[in-house]
């Protein structure tokens, strides 16, 4: 189990230099000239060679590298060239922000899907198909066009939500759920419908094994033989998916932070990318594959919890 | 050469026909057949034309602006209005299918020239590339999409053609693994090997027996990425990442949104045109995924009749108490009299147990012999209550221990499980609940039924194992059923069928997956504890020698009828159906009937647990 983990995080550590380098070896490529575009037209080409020569920008993409480098593993992620901000405090006031609305979305899905999921596989018949077209319309409909249509029933005509910013959860709890709950319900549709087929998928195959006629032949009660053997059984291709999930989630936070407003990683993304600011996107980038490998992390050792034979030695 | 030509009409013939023209054909009309799919069809047939015509039916230029009929409404040259900048809204709508659907073309192309020859490759040559590839996928997969698009459009230019290519490459690994999962699985079948041994080369392998089998996986795989890629597309046009000027629907839904107090319906005809669209494919991809199950589903359906198991009883109608039933008087422990069962509902209801009396009293041990399919196993479900979910008892009368079990309820039915009467399954290992442990499994119902305290089920647990033969019981309590042998897991199926301390046992054929030596350890054991308990059982088998063995009495049963009953000398020696004269005579003809089984003086010291 221990050495697993290791093994599991060393790699991970491999994947984030192989990426960091990638992205940064990408973004070094086709250069705009920063320091002309921090210092403005008038700016004597004296004064932006200057500027560039300052931010490192004259040496070889390897030495700048090496450089990021060096200074990323003692926890330095340097600062924004164009706000100055030091990158590390940034990710860390807008995390919080992004990780409420993923978080909340797991929670709401796992819950949502199970439910979902197990009804729809147990009673079949119109439930069963409900919830297949309910999936089927989630899936389809673009995340962000969902989202629209939240924001214009709830927000805009019915006035039960904020349309748009962000309430710290210290700051006023109710306010926070007020400034989420939208966001929350907007990823969610798709989220849900895509998990609790394959609830409903595994929960369907695991009532036909052999083993669940046997414990009913015991005399167990048949709620008893559904939560305690059938979902547990079923749960390791549920929890894959909702992995992967979170995953897709860090990409849709970005549409929805930028629709509601909310300060997070994904409206910080879409703000800085567009200027190319190496070492903002670099931070990001890091602090989302740092999720990824952490999400694939947990949930491998998840799915060992209530299966012996996957369960990691 | 014309051996070679040869070999290879041997050995794709048949397969070629089964795989790729059959199922063609079922699965188009079973597409046909579902309306979603074909209405999802018909709108991107129509969304396309509208793309591929636009310049013929726009009404103007999409870009021709003129301010002072911003926000119009709709008029004989502007059926649709015009927006905010007074531009025609039904031009920038078919303008905009153009980027739109070509970008999604774009991504969908990009992702399956990079994943599904490599997931060939991968999948039908393993190995070395496999390692590699899957290493790729796993970087690629594990990358932060939507900060790779945004980077990437800062780094290679504003264009949506761009973000498109790129999104391409990240998707790819899932057709990468799509094909390679598909083609592994194909590799393995005889029908490839046939292929390989009678010469073929790996590429022409690949062109006619593996491309066809991935072909309609990666159909439906691309018709769900391009919905995803118009998805997000239009996304990040909405935010205003995208192609500057281009008319797209992205970009007319973020104007619109911009206007919603000024004009709300402005938000509609793109909002529309998006989500039918990508509804579209989506329908489309599940109606052809459906199709080619339910061409699959039929042929497994037809292989067994009942489908699925449930812990929830269907509505099962009153069972009618049959006239059938035979003059014997009532056995004392199970009575069987005009047993019907059948499955479906009452339109397409189909019989499969006809009529059927047994009787088995205490202590004695009854056979109930058939070949597959012949209605045992649905015989020995309905005196338990455990029919598969569709299956019901249409009339007769079974009695444990005298009471009427078929008008109990299903709680009243379910005390008498496992407490009077039991049961032992036929595959040792499918019958374990793979997440539990012995000891915790065969625990369960001691505490959830018979109220014991943990302490008192694990001693009694350990006393079941050990009154099975089972040696070492406290560490073999501790395993779960992936380690232990097929023979100890039917001693521990047989272990939790005695932990109620039932009066009758149902083994439905407990020992045809076990190899011999176990299966004669096990028929011993059964019959230890008839002897020791006064056990009535009821034995599924399709072996005589087992019968022979161990039974006292014997029914044959042919088609769901019982055709034969008798002491198992009597139906042995000199049986009256000529149904029983064949068994019989197929056992008797070719070896003589062995010896009854003597359990070893001393038993040698063997550890099954492969623990």
């Amino acid at each position: 189990m221990t050495t697993f983990v290791l093994r599991r995080l060393a790699a991970g550590i491999f994947l984030l230099l192989v990426i960091s380098f990638l992205t940064f070896a990408l973004l070094s490529v086709p250069h705009t000239d920063v320091g002309r575009a921090l210092l403005g037209q008038n700016a004597s080409q004296a004064a932006v060679d200057a500027r560039n020569a300052s931010l490192g920008l004259d040496r070889p993409m390897l030495a700048q590298y090496a450089d990021w480098l060096s200074h990323a593993v003692r926890g330095d992620l340097g600062r924004s060239w164009f706000t100055g901000e030091d990158v590390w405090s940034a990710l860390a006031t807008r995390l919080p922000v992004t990780l409420s609305i993923v978080v909340g979305v797991t929670l709401v899905t796992a819950v949502l899907s199970l439910l979902l999921g197990v009804w729809a596989a147990v009673r079949g018949g119109v439930v069963d198909r409900l919830v297949q077209v309910l999936s089927v319309i989630g899936y389809a409909l673009p995340g962000f066009l969902v989202t629209l249509v939240l924001v214009l029933v709830f927000a805009v005509q019915l006035r039960w939500f904020p349309a748009i910013g962000y309430i710290p959860f210290t700051q006023s709890p109710s306010g926070w759920l007020s400034t989420v709950t939208l966001p929350i319900a907007a990823l969610s549709v798709g989220a849900v419908a895509g998990v609790a087929q394959q609830v409903r998928g595994s929960v369907a195959d695991v009532l036909e094994r052999d083993f669940v006629r046997t414990l009913r032949a015991r005399g167990l009660p048949p709620g008893r033989i559904l939560f305690r053997h059938v979902v547990r059984n079923a749960s390791a291709p549920a929890l894959t998916v909702l992995g992967l999930q979170f995953v897709g989630l860090l990409g849709g936070a970005v549409l929805v932070e930028q629709i509601f407003g909310l300060p997070g990683i994904g409206s910080m993304t879409v703000q800085y990318t567009t200027r190319g600011d190496i070492p903002v996107i670099m931070g990001l980038v890091m602090v989302s594959v740092v999720g990824v490998v952490v999400v694939n992390l947990v949930v491998d050792v998840l799915v060992g919890v209530p299966n012996p034979k996957a369960r990691v030695a | 050469m014309s051996e070679t030509l040869q070999n290879e009409s041997l050995a794709t013939d048949p397969d070629t026909n089964r795989l790729e023209r059959a199922p063609r054909r079922s699965t188009w009309s079973a597409y046909l057949h579902s309306p979603l799919g074909v209405a999802g069809g018909a709108v991107l047939v129509l969304v396309v034309l509208a793309a591929l015509l636009a310049p013929v039916l726009a009404p103007q230029d999409p870009s021709t602006a003129d301010l002072a009929l911003a926000f119009h409404g709709p008029t004989t040259g502007h059926p649709l209005g015009l927006d905010s900048a007074g531009r025609d809204v039904l031009s920038r709508l078919l303008y905009g299918a153009r980027t739109t659907l070509g970008g999604a073309g774009l991504a969908v192309a990009v992702a399956l020239v990079l994943g599904v020859p490599t997931g060939l490759v991968a999948g039908y040559r393993g190995r070395r590339f496999d390692g590699v590839a899957s290493w790729l996928v796993n970087l690629v997969m594990s990358l932060p999409a939507m900060i790779v698009l945004l980077a990437s459009r800062a780094i290679l230019g504003p264009t949506v053609w761009v973000l498109m290519l790129v999104m391409g490459v990240l998707v790819a690994p899932s057709f990468y693994r799509l094909t390679r999962g598909v083609v592994a699985d194909v590799r393995g079948e005889l029908y490839v090997d046939a292929a390989r041994v009678s010469g073929l080369s790996d590429a022409r392998i690949i062109g006619r027996h593996v491309l066809v089998v991935v072909r309609a996986p990666i159909i439906i795989q691309a018709a769900l990425v391009g919905g995803i890629a118009i998805g997000l597309q239009a996304g990040l046009e909405f935010l205003g990442i995208g192609s500057g000027d281009t008319p797209t629907w992205g970009a007319m839904l973020n104007e619109a949104f911009q206007n919603i107090q000024r004009s709300p319906g402005l938000i509609v005809w793109p909002g529309l045109a998006l989500g039918l669209t990508s509804a579209s494919l989506v329908l489309v991809a599940s109606a052809l995924r459906d199709a080619l199950e339910g061409a699959g589903g039929a042929r497994r359906a037809r292989r067994r009749p009942a489908p699925r198991t449930s812990t929830t009883p269907v509505p099962v109608p009153a069972p009618v108490p049959s006239s059938a039933g035979s003059d014997v008087p009532r056995g004392g422990l199970l009575s069987v009299r005009g047993l019907a069962v059948a499955y479906g509902t009452d339109d397409d209801a189909r019989e499969v147990v006809h009529d059927v009396d047994l009787d088995v009293g205490p202590g004695e041990i009854v056979g109930l012999v058939g070949e597959s399919g012949s209605g045992k196993s649905q015989t020995a479900f309905s005196v338990l209550g455990i029919l598969p979910r569709g299956g019901h008892v249409v009339r007769g009368s079974v009695t444990v221990e005298g009471q009427e079990v078929l008008e109990l309820d299903e709680r009243a039915r379910r005390t008498l499980r496992g407490r009077v009467v039991a049961y032992v399954p036929q595959e040792p290992m499918s019958n374990l609940d793979p997440t539990f442990t012995i000891g915790s499994q065969l625990a369960e119902p001691l505490r959830c039924t018979l109220g014991l305290s943990r302490r008192a089920a694990h001693a009694r647990v350990v006393e079941l194992l050990r009154q099975v033969e089972i040696k070492d019981p406290e560490r073999v309590a501790r395993l779960y059923p992936h380690e232990i042998s097929g023979g100890m897991a039917q001693r521990v199926l047989i272990a939790g069928a005695m932990s109620g301390d039932p009066r009758l046992l149902v083994a439905d054929e407990p020992t045809t997956a076990l190899d011999v030596t176990v299966q004669a350890e096990v028929l011993a054991l059964l019959r230890r504890l008839r002897d020791e308990r006064g056990l009535g059982v009821l034995l599924v088998t399709h072996n005589l020698g087992v019968v022979a063995d161990l039974c006292d009495r014997v029914a044959v049963m042919q088609d769901g009828r019982i055709v034969e009953n008798g002491t198992t000398a009597q139906v042995l020696r000199r049986p009256e159906h000529p149904y029983t004269r064949r068994l019989v005579g197929a056992v008797l003809d070719d070896a003589p009937c062995r010896e009854p089984w003597e359990p070893p003086s001393s038993a040698p010291d063997r550890t099954e647990a492969t623990a």
